[in-house]
């Protein structure tokens, strides 16, 4: 009984998405003139879902608010940030207090560059992290095993951030989020900079890290590099997300798209048709009404400008927009 | 070796900067002691009424008609060879009365620059941790009026409350008056130590506390501290890891750093407590016209302070694992 109860749970946690964010909104309070309080929208009306064993890729141009989005999932925000909608770890409300509870143990982020790492700490205690002593031997263990996995070498763990290459950067930096055994892992911007062959390993990494159960977000700009592993894409524009696309959907003219935005990004690319589309994403101080990619579309109608478009089903994927049928 | 190499150099340098800023620093301040109306006959006559003709020999004993320039090679000459002169004062060799002096200033300065280091240090970790709340706005507020007291008057207020009004402390001095040296208790003389080293540490409080603030705070909001946040640190251990570690060496630089205000304040407090170190000897040289002590505790204070400075140099320079890699790489 208790074996099938067991199979019966792991077939639903297959299915059921690890982290659901729903409509979620941030803003940011700030004064502008005098004491007159502004809020600034960053995020708007996100909606994403991570599932185990599959790498999400949230694909964005830079100052969408990509970063944000995984700052509110660990519940890092500044504090003049305001957090609106809702988040489901694991069928469980996500709080701020659940958030400082799991977060590092159930989830971990892998960030950018190597500020994130204290300057003045060896490497090796900053993998292992705060641990109380009684595990110190056991991470140290581990993290030996970790390093030799990805091809660390052993004076690595004395050294200090400065003295780490690259490629070492971003491998000190995974190891991190692979010590924590977290179910979730948000890789932010773990690309950029990075040659062809490092680029493809720690892509790998990702890939790993899915197949062994766990449900990857990889918030990138770098749709190439996206489209290598990930299993759905999520394309963020001026802070929000307007399709998530399966990743077979990417293919010949982008027939299969579903939004003008994911077509024009796809098309954009030099292996593709090389063009881009007229305009820039909106600032987060601009009020739009309607659909947020309305001034650029090419296929804009009245109801556009009239309110968010809802978001549809369509064919396995999801999309806002009002002429996808 | 590479190691090596540096530390012979940075040495070397030190050396020759040293060199050059003593022959500096007596030079100017030898000129300037001839130029202002200092007469070394009245010093060592003092109120004695003297005739004519026996001024005439003082003075032609003293050299007070030689050439300025042949004075100072002369002074200067007797310096190298560690002969700093004798005291018109207290009638003994100036460096057996900077030894003495020096002595007990150091124990009042080195009791007071650790105790405001440490007690600066901790209220500045405490304020910046709780940034904003009325623990910080209280240290804060403690800090800006403590910056804006003058020494003096802080040693005048603490001398009247405890040693006056609550008599728990003596007036002054380092050992009982009237005392044979022999009979004097090492609690005597720690009794007579405490105000005046209070009085220091709670004035080098305030900058160490107001620097250790502001560098935890901008600590505190670095990528990495946020990173360790997201790993699941947080609270007091978040701090203790990451902030102290980032904070110490800067704020122990700016300690040693402290040792000209240090030597400063501690003229200032020897004088309201007359106690016998080497900033009241300096007071004394000044007031009475005592030319080689006031030359030598010059020439000591120029040194003392160099060294702080030496000493911070060297904790930038061989400590800090960033500034190592640095050189090595170039």
């Amino acid at each position: 009984m208790g074996k099938q109860a067991e199979i019966i749970a792991e077939e639903k946690n297959k299915t059921e998405a690890l982290l659901k964010v729903e409509d979620i909104s941030l803003y940011f309070i700030q004064y502008a003139s005098g004491l007159r309080q502004t809020e600034l929208k960053v995020i708007s009306n996100l909606s994403i879902e991570a599932y185990r064993g599959e790498i999400l890729a949230v694909v964005g141009s830079s100052g969408s608010g990509k970063s944000l989005l995984a700052h509110a999932i660990l519940g890092i925000l500044p504090s003049n940030a305001k957090l609106d909608g809702k988040m489901e770890y694991n069928g469980q409300k996500l709080t701020q207090e659940k958030k400082e509870e799991i977060r590092g143990k159930e989830i971990a982020i892998i960030p950018q560059t190597i500020t994130y790492l204290d300057p003045l700490m060896r490497i090796s205690n900053q993998v292992i992290g705060c641990v109380e002593e009684k595990n110190e031997g056991l991470m140290k263990k581990l993290q030996r095993d970790i390093f030799q996995r990805y091809d660390l070498k052993p004076d690595v763990e004395k050294m200090f951030p400065h003295e780490l290459s690259g490629g070492m950067t971003r491998r000190v930096l995974v190891s991190t989020a692979v010590i924590s055994s977290a179910k979730l892992i948000i890789a932010d911007e773990p690309t950029p900079g990075l040659d062809e062959k490092t680029l493809n390993e720690t892509l790998s990494y990702f890939k790993d890290m899915a197949n062994k159960g766990c449900a990857v977000i990889l918030i990138t700009h770098d749709i190439e590099a996206a489209l290598k592993i990930s299993n759905k894409i999520a394309v963020f524009y001026a802070g929000t997300v307007l399709e998530v696309a399966n990743v077979e959907d990417f293919k010949n003219d982008g027939e299969n798209l579903r939004h003008p935005y994911t077509k024009a990004l796809w098309n954009a690319l030099p292996q593709n048709k090389f063009q881009i589309i007229n305009g820039q994403q909106p600032m987060p101080d601009e009020v739009i009404d309607g659909c947020i990619f309305y001034e650029r579309c090419s296929k804009k109608n009245d109801l556009c400008s009239k309110g968010i478009p809802q978001f549809k089903k369509v064919n396995g994927g999801v999309v806002r927009c009002n002429n996808v049928s | 070796m590479l190691n090596n190499e540096k530390i012979v150099g940075f040495i070397g340098q030190k050396i020759l900067r040293l060199i050059s800023l003593l022959i500096v620093v007596c030079f100017v301040s030898f000129m300037l002691i001839q130029f202002s109306p200092i007469d070394p006959v009245r010093a060592y006559i003092g109120e004695m009424p003297v005739s004519e003709e026996h001024k005439a020999k003082l003075e032609e004993y003293w050299g007070v008609n030689t050439p300025p320039q042949e004075k100072f090679l002369n002074w200067a000459g007797d310096v190298l060879k560690g002969n700093f002169g004798t005291s018109l004062i207290y009638r003994m060799p100036v460096t057996d009365v900077i030894k003495e002096r020096f002595a007990a200033s150091l124990v009042l300065m080195a009791a007071s620059w650790l105790f405001s280091g440490v007690l600066g240090f901790i209220l500045g970790i405490v304020a910046g941790m709780k940034k904003g709340t009325w623990i910080d706005k209280a240290i804060k507020t403690y800090c800006y009026v403590l910056a804006a007291t003058p020494t003096f008057w802080l040693a005048l207020i603490l001398l009247m409350v405890f040693s006056v009004y609550l008599g728990w402390f003596p007036i002054g001095l380092s050992v009982p008056i009237g005392v044979i040296a022999e009979n004097v208790t090492f609690f005597d003389w720690l009794l007579r130590l405490i105000l005046p080293a209070l009085t220091l540490s709670l004035l080098g409080v305030a900058q160490i506390a107001l620097f250790t603030r502001e560098k935890l705070i901008e600590v505190l909001s670095s990528d990495y501290v946020l990173f360790a946040k997201a790993r699941g640190e947080k609270g007091l251990d978040l701090v203790l890891r990451h902030g102290i570690r980032n904070v110490a060496l800067p704020a122990i630089t700016l300690q040693f750093l402290g040792f000209s205000e240090l030597f400063g304040g501690t003229v200032l407090v020897e004088q309201v407590f007359s106690y016998p170190g080497i900033g009241q000897a300096a007071v004394a040289a000044g007031l009475r016209s005592d030319v080689p002590l006031l030359l030598g505790i010059v020439i000591v204070s120029a040194c003392f302070v160099f060294l702080g400075n030496s000493i911070a140099d060297i904790i930038y320079q061989f400590v800090d694992p960033r500034i190592k890699q640095q050189e090595a790489s170039i």
